[in-house]
């Protein structure tokens, strides 16, 4: 692979969260590195989702810090983040399930519109202009993820696979410079699980954005991950190549038990 | 034949103004989850505000024509309801985001009550009237149809139409316009919508504001036709029965339940009446609405409700 990857965009130092009394995550500490796909793996309960929650200002952290291109966030909800260029996809679909798909991914565009409120509701023709600036862009993301025909479907009745690609669009509609995904193949058949594959890469190789993604399913990960980091626990076991990863001892007693 | 359709079409004229009531409801309901039971109380300040703007306006003005003076009083009375929106969100709601729905229930019960008493210290307390020259005269249509033709009440038909104008432009500002795509992204899904970068606040703020707006127009025509008095606050109220017909979450809904709730209101009153004697026309609605609680809980055209065990 010819790509470029470039310096530290996100760095996370020294992370733990506690619920009450439970540890969800313990002195996590890595880093992302522009253009890269990042996997974070670990078993069920291992605080992946946790950490990409985190990430995204859903929980706030009780230590450690968040830098992302030097900013860092300690207080950030959900919709600063997203100003800030980092866009996520859901474990268990959010979307708009009423909307059709183009609705849904046009959505994601909300931050980039500027017209206000009463030009659109007059009409006016440069609020229209950028209607029709955004619907461009978002056919663009349509034709990529090759969900043509299901446009004006409403989301809630498209099959589960589907449904998990709109997801992917409506992220991608916000031109991120990050990509949160959680677990992106979870729940899909193997042929599915391919086809995904083969969107992370595309978008990671055509719009160059970088991808950090949560999975179980080490498989698939090894496969397109530049770097993984392994969480058991609530920690942080192993960080390095696929192939660093898959031959650390204890990666491979936390995902098939062994004893030593 | 003449004769049911004179029924007809007067409950179904009515039916509009309940349906442009229910979608109040329907509106904040979805956008934050907030059943308002200050919808009534709103349709009073909408309508108080009106009244007395229409009066005061001339007076402080000088202007003499009926009509500059009731647009004028009607924007007047549409930042009122602005501010209204404004305070209701910023002082109350959004300080009880994520409480249980019925502590929201009981602080949207609080807020009815204080608006009522605000808007009769700060408009009176006294009966006023609208006057936005809506004719009063009936007329009678199909007249080489049927002998006699159709009565109709032209005040009830223009009330009708401008019930549902208000609600053609509000589908299409929900449909059309990239903050009403918003508004339905929050109403499906919250935290996805903050994912994407729209703000919850923002959204709340406008959701209320249309509901003010919806709430005075509301109050503005059940304002001329019944005077603007307290007991506007609870007719709103008949508007529940329409919103649990049509489902809390839908705003065809809500437009469809008002229609049938209107209709039924009527015709069981004209022929049921002789029967089980008068009056039906108060309990036919609450008692249309139990039974759907029974059958359809959610409504004809709400979300289903399905919890994960």
């Amino acid at each position: 692979m010819s790509k470029k990857i470039g310096d530290v965009i996100l760095d996370v130092h020294n992370i733990s969260l506690r619920f009450g009394g439970v540890k969800a995550l313990t002195d996590i500490s890595f880093d992302v590195r522009e253009h890269e796909v990042r996997a974070i793996i670990g078993p069920n309960g291992a605080g992946k989702s946790s950490m990409l929650n985190c990430i995204n200002g859903v929980y706030t952290p009780q230590e450690g810090s968040i830098t992302f291109r030097g900013q860092s966030f300690d207080h950030m909800n959900s919709r600063q983040v997203a100003e800030m260029g980092i866009a996520r996809t859901f474990q268990n679909l959010a979307l708009f399930k009423g909307m059709s798909v183009i609705d849904n991914i046009m959505s994601g565009r909300n931050l980039k519109i500027k017209s206000n409120l009463l030009m659109q509701a007059l009409r006016w023709g440069p609020a229209q202009r950028e209607e029709e600036e955004h619907r461009e862009k978002v056919e663009h993301i349509i034709d990529f993820l090759e969900i043509q025909a299901f446009r004006k479907t409403p989301v809630g009745q498209l099959p589960y696979g589907l449904q998990k690609r709109v997801d992917l669009g409506r992220a991608l509609a916000m031109e991120p410079q990050v990509l949160l995904l959680d677990e992106p193949m979870a729940g899909m058949n193997m042929e599915e699980k391919q086809d995904m594959c083969r969107f992370i890469l595309d978008v990671n190789d055509e719009f160059g954005t970088t991808v950090v993604l949560i999975e179980h399913d080490m498989g698939v990960v090894m496969d397109i991950s530049d770097r993984v980091v392994v969480l058991d626990y609530g920690k942080k076991i192993g960080d390095g190549s696929p192939e660093e990863v898959r031959n650390n001892e204890e990666v491979i007693s936390a995902y098939l038990g062994t004893s030593h | 034949m003449a004769f049911f359709l004179e029924t007809l079409l007067g409950g179904l004229m009515a039916g509009m103004l309940y349906s442009l009531v229910a979608l109040g409801f329907v509106l904040i309901f979805k956008a934050s989850g907030v059943f308002n039971f200050a919808q009534g109380a709103m349709v009073l300040f909408g309508a108080l505000s009106m009244a007395r703007f229409s009066e005061w306006i001339p007076l402080w003005t000088g202007v003499d024509s009926l009509w500059l003076a009731n647009v004028l009083a009607f924007v007047m009375a549409a930042v009122v309801m602005f501010m209204v929106a404004w305070a209701v969100e910023y002082l109350v709601l959004r300080h009880l985001v994520n409480q249980e729905g019925a502590t929201l229930l009981m602080a949207t019960l609080g807020i009815a009550y204080f608006l009522e008493g605000l808007g009769q210290a700060l408009f009176g307390s006294s009966i006023y009237k609208i006057d936005i020259g809506m004719p009063k005269d009936p007329v009678f249509i199909l007249e080489n149809l049927f002998p006699g033709g159709v009565l109709v009440n032209k005040e009830d038909l223009y009330a009708a139409l401008i019930a549902a104008a208000m609600v053609t432009l509000l589908s299409l500002f929900f449909q059309k316009t990239a903050t009403g795509r918003a508004l339905r992204a929050v109403a499906d899904d919250h935290q996805a919508a903050q994912s994407i970068g729209i703000p919850l606040n923002r959204i709340w703020m406008i959701v209320w504001c249309v509901a003010g707006v919806v709430a005075l127009v509301a109050g503005m025509i059940w304002g001329s036709k019944l005077g603007v008095q307290f007991s506007l606050a609870t007719v709103a109220l008949r508007a529940l029965p329409v919103v649990i017909l049509g489902g809390l979450t839908s705003v065809p809904g809500a437009i469809i339940g008002g229609l049938i709730i209107g209709v039924g209101e009527k015709l069981s009153e004209v022929y049921l009446g002789g029967f089980v004697g008068g009056g039906i026309e108060i309990w036919f609605a609450y008692v249309l609405a139990l039974g759907f609680l029974l059958i359809r809980p959610q409504g004809l055209f709400g979300e289903k409700i399905i919890d994960r065990v």
